[in-house]
């Protein structure tokens, strides 16, 4: 079923001279006594077509970095640039409109609405870029199937595993296919085994062209990306592209012997 | 693929309107229980307001058809006060005069006499009830607005016989609801005996309370000095207005102003149209209760936005702007609030409905009841809502994503 959806972005990989995006010198403040550093003179670019990992003890700044990314929150200093765009330039409205068509966001605590079935969950990630609601349920349809998850659009959220429900809110963070997914934590709150399945659900969709950067803490999980950014006390560490071990996913692998790819065919 | 076209990855994000109607029922779909309670108050305060407006409509309806039925086109004409207070006094001739008007078609008289009646002799003659015996000249009960119930009216023999018809309310305080052959009523130092009992007489409540004796006997026995005391006149309607400007001048050329002269239809239909205290009873009743109900939409959006933080953080991610998320609250409590208002009209409507049916009236709920109501309720919920969604829209993204 994902055969010929998306040409792998090769383009996007030539096309190094913009990223999509691009954070110089940025600092965050959080006032109070005593104020917060929780971002300190921190660059960082992402090209279209990546997969990067952003690691860090607690604390460390990666959800402010990531908050900062998505355009959910402003800097105190430096510049940040979604697909070109000076963010400080933009208007609320307009920031709004940026994270409608170009970002797509994934929680560690799912954030799906309960009420709604699942294809309507998903549809509701292009509620806000003024297209209907058939076109709407027709690419989250389509979108579920890419998470494997075609066989449950009219369940609801209440009815899925948590495994799923992080589908869920994969396929609603690319149905829009924007430019960048920024998932804080996907794993986070989930077992192991699950969230290994969903880090290669990540890795396919990156391969499909999706540029996808993962906030976590968790080394394991960062080893399977093919960049790695280390954070300390709002600093980056270290920036370098790893090597995913295969071991990883070969453990991964190990450690479900029904089903190599724990999502594939039939409800577990 | 199916892709969003490029056109659509404008700068600012948009919702469509048939989307906000969704995301307005929202709240009201996964709270019906909660949202139903908070529309009661609207639902009650409206409905109120509607069933006393649309309940005075309806009585006035049904009054103003029952004049209808009996037609505007009968005037009075009553001696009036003379130039030094006596009570003036109609001149005899003012019967024929009236009568030559052009457009009159009916000229009947009453004349008052001074003889109480009772039901018999042994009642003590303080406790007259008010009645005395009337003169009525013969086709009285088609110009001053009834008919005869039972028996028949007065004529040319009966006129001349101690015979008499008892008007519905004097009927009834004599205690007479049945004409048994012999039938009869004391007046004072003779017996009459009822051929006849009239219908209320809506128009001429003098008539309702009056026993009537034709005028040859009330000369020859009860000392009438013939001066006619009402005379009930009837218009073509289209000359009505005319007749009535021109009727003191020819009831009494030289002292027009001594006459009264009046149309009973016109001062009932400012009756029916009369607002009773009672209505400024329940139509304050409605007000309070539509206040109680603002305040508990207020109260439910207030506790709907501090539970949907989430919710409203993961739209923001999603590309709200703090205008579609003020909007969406906004039209909820809208919606909320209209919802019950329209229950309340409904309500309303239907009590009017009942109660109108009952008393053979028409319904009429005027449109200033449901509209208002409905556009009351509209106005009560934008207020109630707009603090909420002010507040709703005030949270940072960031704020509004902290899960604890
Ligand atoms: N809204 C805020 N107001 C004040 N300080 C904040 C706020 N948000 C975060 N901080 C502080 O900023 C620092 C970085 O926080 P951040 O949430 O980015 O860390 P993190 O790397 O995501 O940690 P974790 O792995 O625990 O999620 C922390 O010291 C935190 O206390
Ligand atoms: N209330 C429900 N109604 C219908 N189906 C359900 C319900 N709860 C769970 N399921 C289905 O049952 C299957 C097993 O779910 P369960 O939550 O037990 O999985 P799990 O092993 O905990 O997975 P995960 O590791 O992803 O949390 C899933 O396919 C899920 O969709
Ligand atoms: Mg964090
Ligand atoms: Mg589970």
């Amino acid at each position: 079923m994902s055969a010929g959806t998306v040409t792998v972005s090769a383009a996007g990989l030539a096309e190094s001279a913009s990223p999509v995006l691009e954070l110089t010198e940025v600092t965050k403040v959080y006032p109070g006594t005593p104020p917060v550093h929780a971002l300190r003179d921190v660059s960082v670019r992402v090209q279209a077509g990546e997969l990067v990992a952003i690691l860090g003890p607690s604390g460390s700044g990666k959800t402010t970095l990531l908050h900062l990314a998505g355009t959910l929150d402003r800097a105190t200093s430096g510049q940040v640039l979604v697909t070109g765009l000076d963010v400080a330039r933009l208007s609320d409205r307009q920031l709004a409109g940026l994270r409608a068509s170009s970002v797509g966001f994934v929680f560690q605590q799912f954030f799906l609405a309960e009420h709604e079935t699942v294809l309507d969950n998903v549809a509701d990630a292009m509620l806000y870029a003024g297209v209907s609601q058939a076109t709407r349920r027709a690419i989250a349809a389509e979108a579920l199937a890419r998470v494997r998850l075609g066989h449950k659009l009219t369940a609801r959220p209440t009815q899925l595993s948590g495994g799923e429900r992080q589908r869920v809110a994969i396929a609603r963070a690319v149905a829009g296919s924007p430019a960048i997914v920024l998932a804080d934590e996907p794993t986070g709150n989930l077992d192991q085994h699950t969230g290994a399945a969903i880090l290669d659900l990540l890795e396919e969709l990156n391969r499909l062209g999706t540029t996808i950067v993962v906030v976590t803490h968790d080394q394991a999980v960062a080893g399977r990306m093919r960049r790695e950014v280390r954070m300390l006390d709002g600093r980056i560490v270290s920036d370098a592209a790893s090597q995913p071990a295969p071991s990883a996913a070969a453990a991964a692998a190990a450690a479900s012997p029904v089903a190599p790819h724990p999502w594939d065919g039939e409800p577990r | 693929m199916i892709a969003i076209s490029p056109q659509s990855r404008s700068a600012a994000a948009r919702l469509r309107p048939a989307d906000l109607a969704r995301l307005a029922a929202v709240g009201l779909r996964t709270r019906k229980l909660r949202a139903a309670l908070s529309a009661l108050g609207i639902a009650i305060g409206v409905g109120a307001i509607v069933a006393v407006l649309g309940l005075s409509s309806s009585s006035a309806a049904g009054l103003n058809a029952e004049i209808a039925a009996l037609g505007t086109n009968l005037l009075t004409v009553q001696a009036g006060q003379s130039f030094t207070g006596a009570t003036a006094e109609l001149p005899l001739a003012a019967p024929g005069m009236i009568a030559r008007l052009p457009g009159v078609y009916e000229v009947q008289t009453t004349a008052q006499t001074s003889v109480n009646v009772y039901r018999s002799p042994v009642i003590p003659s303080v406790n007259t009830n008010a009645l005395t015996v009337d003169a009525s000249t013969l086709n009285l009960p088609a110009a001053s607005g009834t008919s005869v119930a039972q028996g028949e009216y007065l004529n040319a023999a009966t006129a001349n016989e101690p015979d008499c018809v008892l008007g519905a309310a004097a009927a009834q305080l004599l205690g007479i609801d049945k004409i048994f052959p012999g039938e009869r009523v004391w007046a004072g130092n003779t017996w009459l005996y009822v051929v006849g009992i009239l219908k209320p007489d809506v128009l001429s409540p003098d008539v309702d309370s009056s026993v009537l004796v034709g005028y040859p006997f009330a000369d020859k026995y009860l000392g009438l000095n013939g001066y006619p005391t009402t005379i009930y006149v009837k218009a073509v309607d289209s000359q009505v207005n005319r007749v009535y400007n021109l009727l003191a001048a020819q009831s009494n050329p030289e002292n027009p102003s001594e006459v009264d002269v009046s149309q009973p239809s016109s001062a009932l239909v400012a009756q029916a149209d009369a607002k009773s205290a009672f209505n400024t009873l329940f139509l304050g009743l409605g007000a309070v209760a539509l206040l109680v109900g603002a305040i508990g939409v207020a109260n439910i959006m207030v506790i709907s936005v501090l539970e949907r933080r989430s919710e409203i953080g993961l739209r923001r991610a999603l590309g709200a702007t703090r205008a579609h998320i003020r909007i969406q609250f906004l039209s909820e409590a809208i919606l909320l609030a209209v919802i019950g208002g329209a229950a309340g009209v409904l309500a309303g409507s239907l009590a009017t409905a009942i109660y109108a049916h009952g008393r053979g009236w028409q319904t009429v709920i005027p449109a200033q009841a449901w509209a208002g109501g409905i556009a009351a309720a509209l106005v009560i919920g934008a207020i109630a809502g707009l603090w909420p969604a002010l507040r709703a829209a005030r949270m940072s993204p960031t704020q509004a994503l902290w899960t604890i």
